[in-house]
């Protein structure tokens, strides 16, 4: 005689998203009825028989939230990215200090301590608060450049995955030329031509950053633009520049979105280069890279001073790894490593 | 009802169980009992049934995250269970084993067809490369390839799907094996090469005196090839049948079953359908 | 990254008719692949002339810096030709990167190709030894990683990878100069070896360790290897935790295939198993991963060479950049960007080479 319940016999239907057999039977007992009617918020939106276009995109939405949300380390580098989003909003409140002036004479390079939690630099600012500061600079470098750098490649993908022939063929050769290059030095190059400073530098890295998301777009386009409901749209009369736009487009952005926020750990560790080497904010922008660069003369004695900008920008790429790790994970799972 | 003295393969009470999602145990195979000895068996069952889980478990390929025990799981009179693991990778092979469903996957892509039939070998003999490569050659003429010498350097994806099955039975059957477990040998050919390659299995078969277990979906194409059958479902054997004797199948899914497969010239209104009970997979 | 996401530069092989005799098909492939070298290169040639020509507002001040005098200036201006249409100087420009005239450094003076042959070395022999490092570490961890899934490795891999991913090479080697340098002085600092060997030595090959072990100067090359440890340890860290991760995740896709359920079937060895079936395949992907990764380490070098004061191209690119030297900035990014493309292509091949199903028939 079998040990094993019925319900995990497996030719019977595995009841989805985490019901257990019997409440999903429950469920599917019930007459219709109008929606918020004596059902609980959350089985609401995992129900199987969603009642409007809304819930069912909902009930994803929530259903992907909860994959989510069992990484632990990703809802941690979520928890990160919030708190840095948090900082640069509220900077000048937080701050205890000014991040730009500071005492020559009394709070030269102090040591971390209750009054200054990472010390002061040579000029006598907190760097605490010049960390707090600076993380306005990171967060609009990461988010200009996702928010150049993606559409650009997402259309250049979804376009040439679409009109394919000799579009496709001079699109991606382009792509593929851009994506051969060194991403640092060309960046340089192009900061060292258009000079030092933030706009620039976003510039640079948003140049090299498109690339990725051409080849990624073009790869999802290729195998959607196969599917029925693509011919039926088409059937019904849509113009090529519709099918891209309204169906083809959203359904990359998954993965597009996945890849994007894995990157920003990347473009931030860049935009840092670039600071370090003097080409991104000028001073006295209390800009992360360039604070480990001003650091660096002192590192022997005043270690302080250069390790505390790092170990910001280690945390906040490292969040946005973790949340990068569990969005692909939660939205995308085929790709993982 | 086992033929020969004494069986090649006794599994009494058989179980393997995965890990499921929600963290309990689930059961593919819920204790399948039978014994085989140097004669040809068939396993048919459904996706899901089972059968290739059970074939696989005999040789202990399965995964490793499964749980496979049994009452009596013996092989020549060696318990497989209980054995050292270094003991039942030497029988892999050389006393025992299987061929795999599609050529295209189940073939290293990198090695060369000679390279993987010979590797086979002087896993378990010592013999010079000279003499492996002879025996190679030999492995696959019997499975009727013209030109083996030209096959030899070839890589699987440079051969047909026929061919690449015939070179996988050469490869299996170099060592000279007792038992050989065919895991849907032929699923993944064409319908005019599978009868080709099963008659070449079941030549070798019968003339090496080896015992045969054949596991497929196809009912007809192993009440044609084999002495025995058994019909698994939802993880148990409900029947066992021998080969002529399909018609006097008792268990109403075997009937079912039988009902569905479609016969030429017959009527085909109303198409027989296969109503599954619930009490089939207690 | 999966291993279809690394693209080929090449792209797939074409289909064509086996009724076209083998050497025509081989012509057209050989035909295809110089059409991609040469396409790739001119564009990078384009970007690089787009940078020095036309994004500055005064190129020529770009070149010869703020204080040059008025005749170097105009010298300069003509030379440049400045009032000839783009083409025609994007031709002349082409004209002389290809024999080799990058133009002249401000802060030297020399030509720019004969302060990049000075200082390529440098940066050649730390990256390689960078990437031996991260090779031989990172494939062998990756294994261990895949094999062992769930263990206490695949975790610590995990862990070195996402660190590796996070961590500014630039501040990691500051760091690391404090504890191993000015702490602790398990190793030496700045630069390529003691001022003491620095003039003794004759330069061959302009790799220190070769050179000094040639000379037969063992003391020379453990000073050399003691300030070559730190920067090199550091570069294969980074490579390592790239590779790692790749291989693992490689030798994980290759261990859930079907053939090696064939080869446990065979019953092969596990060792066997594992580095003659599962790698061999994985190899394929993975040479791509590494020559990638050899290139992120020249690349990074612009970097890591600033905070170590390591006299290679790198330091040479950050001086010049520093200094406004426009000539310098470019003719270095050329010479990286070229072998940055040289090793795509290289992991093409190599991709092919190793892949039997990749091969023309």
């Amino acid at each position: 005689m079998s040990h094993s319940n019925p319900s995990t016999i497996a030719s019977q239907p595995a009841p989805g998203n985490g019901l257990s057999l019997a409440s999903a039977a429950a469920l599917s007992a019930h007459t219709p009825h109008p929606a918020g009617q004596s059902e609980s918020l959350c089985a609401w939106l995992m129900s199987e028989q969603p009642r409007s276009r809304r819930q069912a995109a909902l009930g994803r939405a929530y259903s992907g939230w909860r994959t989510f949300a069992r990484n632990r380390l990703a809802l941690l580098g979520l928890l990160i990215v919030l708190a840095l989003g948090l900082t640069a909003l509220f900077a000048d409140l937080l701050a205890p200090y000014s991040a730009y002036s500071g005492d020559l004479r009394s709070t030269r390079l102090l040591a971390p301590s209750w009054s200054h939690w990472f010390g002061t630099d040579d000029q006598g600012r907190d760097i605490l608060s010049r960390l707090m500061l600076g993380s306005r600079i990171t967060l609009f470098v990461v988010a200009l450049v996702a928010v150049l750098a993606a559409p650009i490649g997402l259309l250049v993908g979804t376009v040439a995955g679409y009109a394919g022939g000799l579009v496709d063929a001079a699109l991606m050769r382009i792509t593929d030329i851009f994506l051969a290059f060194p991403r640092l030095i060309l960046a340089l190059a192009f900061v060292a031509a258009l000079g030092p400073g933030i706009e620039n530098a976003v510039l640079a890295i948003a140049i090299t950053a498109w690339p990725p998301y051409a080849r990624m777009a073009r790869a999802e386009t290729l195998s959607i633009r196969q599917s029925d409901y693509i011919a039926a749209v088409r059937l019904l009369g849509a113009s090529p520049g519709r099918i891209v736009l309204r169906h083809i487009m959203p359904l990359c952005l998954p993965s597009l979105i996945v890849r994007v926020t894995l990157d920003m750990a990347g473009i931030i560790l860049t935009a840092a280069g670039l600071g370090f080497l003097g080409l991104g904010a000028q001073p006295p922008m209390p800009e992360w890279g360039a604070m480990i660069a001003n650091g660096r003369l002192y590192v022997l004695d005043q270690w302080w001073v250069a390790a505390a900008p790092g170990a910001a920008i280690f945390t906040v790429s490292l969040a946005f790894n973790l949340l990068g790790d569990g969005l692909r994970d939660a939205l995308d799972p085929k790709a993982a490593p | 009802m086992s033929s020969a003295a004494s069986p090649l393969l006794i599994v009494e009470d058989m179980r393997v169980a995965f890990p499921s999602r929600d963290g309990g145990l689930r059961e593919a195979v819920r204790g399948v009992s039978f014994t085989l000895g140097r004669e040809r068996l068939g396993l048919v069952g459904e996706s899901g049934s089972g059968k290739s889980q059970t074939g696989r478990a005999i040789l202990g390929l399965s995964a490793p995250e499964s749980r496979v025990s049994a009452r009596r799981l013996e092989f020549s009179g060696i318990d497989l269970l209980n054995c050292p693991p270094k003991q039942r990778r030497t029988l892999r092979g050389a006393r025992m084993a299987m061929v795999l469903q599609d050529p295209k996957f189940s073939l290293n892509p990198v090695m060369t067809i000679g390279a993987q039939i010979v590797e086979t070998l002087r896993a378990h003999r010592r013999v010079s490369s000279k003499e492996a490569k002879a025996q190679a050659l030999a492995a696959l003429e019997s499975v009727r390839i013209d030109d083996p010498a030209r096959v030899f350097k070839l890589y699987p994806h440079e051969v047909s799907g026929g061919m690449g099955q015939r070179a996988m039975i050469a490869m299996m059957l170099i060592a000279e094996p007792d038992l050989l477990i065919a895991d849907e040998p032929t699923s993944a050919l064409d319908v005019t090469v599978q009868l080709q390659v099963l008659s070449i299995l079941d030549a070798l078969v019968k003339e090496r005196g080896m015992g045969l277990m054949l596991v497929s979906h196809d009912l007809r194409l192993v009440s044609t090839f084999c002495d025995r059958i058994l019909v698994m479902y939802a993880g148990r054997i409900v029947e066992e049948l021998a080969a002529g004797g399909l018609a006097d199948a008792r268990h109403p899914y075997t009937r079912g079953l039988m009902a569905c497969l479609p016969q030429l010239g017959a009527s085909t209104h109303p198409l027989a359908t296969l109503e599954r009970q619930p009490e089939w997979a207690l | 990254m999966t291993r279809e996401q690394i693209p080929p530069l090449m792209g797939t092989a074409p289909q064509v008719s086996a009724a076209t005799p083998r050497l025509i098909r081989r012509l057209k492939a050989a035909g295809r692949f110089a059409l991609v070298i040469f396409l790739t290169y001119l564009g990078l040639l384009a970007v690089t002339f787009f940078i020095g020509r036309v994004i500055p507002v005064d190129p020529v001040l770009a070149i010869v810096g703020d204080n040059a005098p008025p005749h170097v200036v105009a010298r300069v201006r003509e030379e440049l030709g400045l009032n000839q249409p783009l083409a025609a100087q994007f031709t002349v420009y082409l004209g002389k990167v290809l024999r080799g005239d990058f133009g002249t450094s401000v802060l030297t003076a020399n030509p720019v190709m004969q302060d990049i042959r000075r200082t390529f070395p440098a940066t050649l022999e730390l990256a390689s030894l960078g990437i031996l490092l991260g090779a031989g570490l990172g494939v062998p961890l990756g294994v261990w990683a895949a094999v062992r899934r769930g263990s206490w490795v695949d975790q610590a891999v995990r862990i070195i990878g996402l660190v590796g991913y996070s961590v500014p090479i630039f501040w990691l080697g500051l760091m690391a100069l404090l504890v191993f340098y000015a702490r602790l002085g398990w190793v030496a600092g700045p630069g390529r070896i003691d001022v003491a060997y620095e003039f003794t030595l004759t330069p061959v090959t302009g790799l220190l360790l070769l050179d000094t072990a040639m000379a037969g100067d063992w003391e020379a090359f453990g000073s050399a290897l003691a300030h070559l440890i730190l920067p090199a340890s550091l570069l294969g860290y980074f490579s390592m935790a790239y590779i790692s991760r790749m291989t693992r995740s490689f030798m994980l896709h290759e261990l859930a295939q079907e053939y090696i359920v064939t080869a446990r079937a065979k019953g092969l060895s596990e060792a066997r198993i594992i580095w003659r079936h599962a790698l061999r395949n994985a190899m394929v992907p993975l040479v791509t991963v590494i020559a990638l990764s050899y290139a992120g380490l020249l690349e990074g070098s612009v970097l890591t060479e600033t905070v170590f004061s390591w006299p290679g191209l790198g330091l040479y690119i950050t001086h010049s950049l520093q200094n406004a030297d426009m000539n310098a900035v470019l003719g270095g990014t050329l010479v990286i960007g070229s072998i940055f493309i040289a090793l795509n292509l290289l992991s093409d091949l190599l991709y092919r080479l190793l892949d039997p199903r990749t091969h023309l028939r």
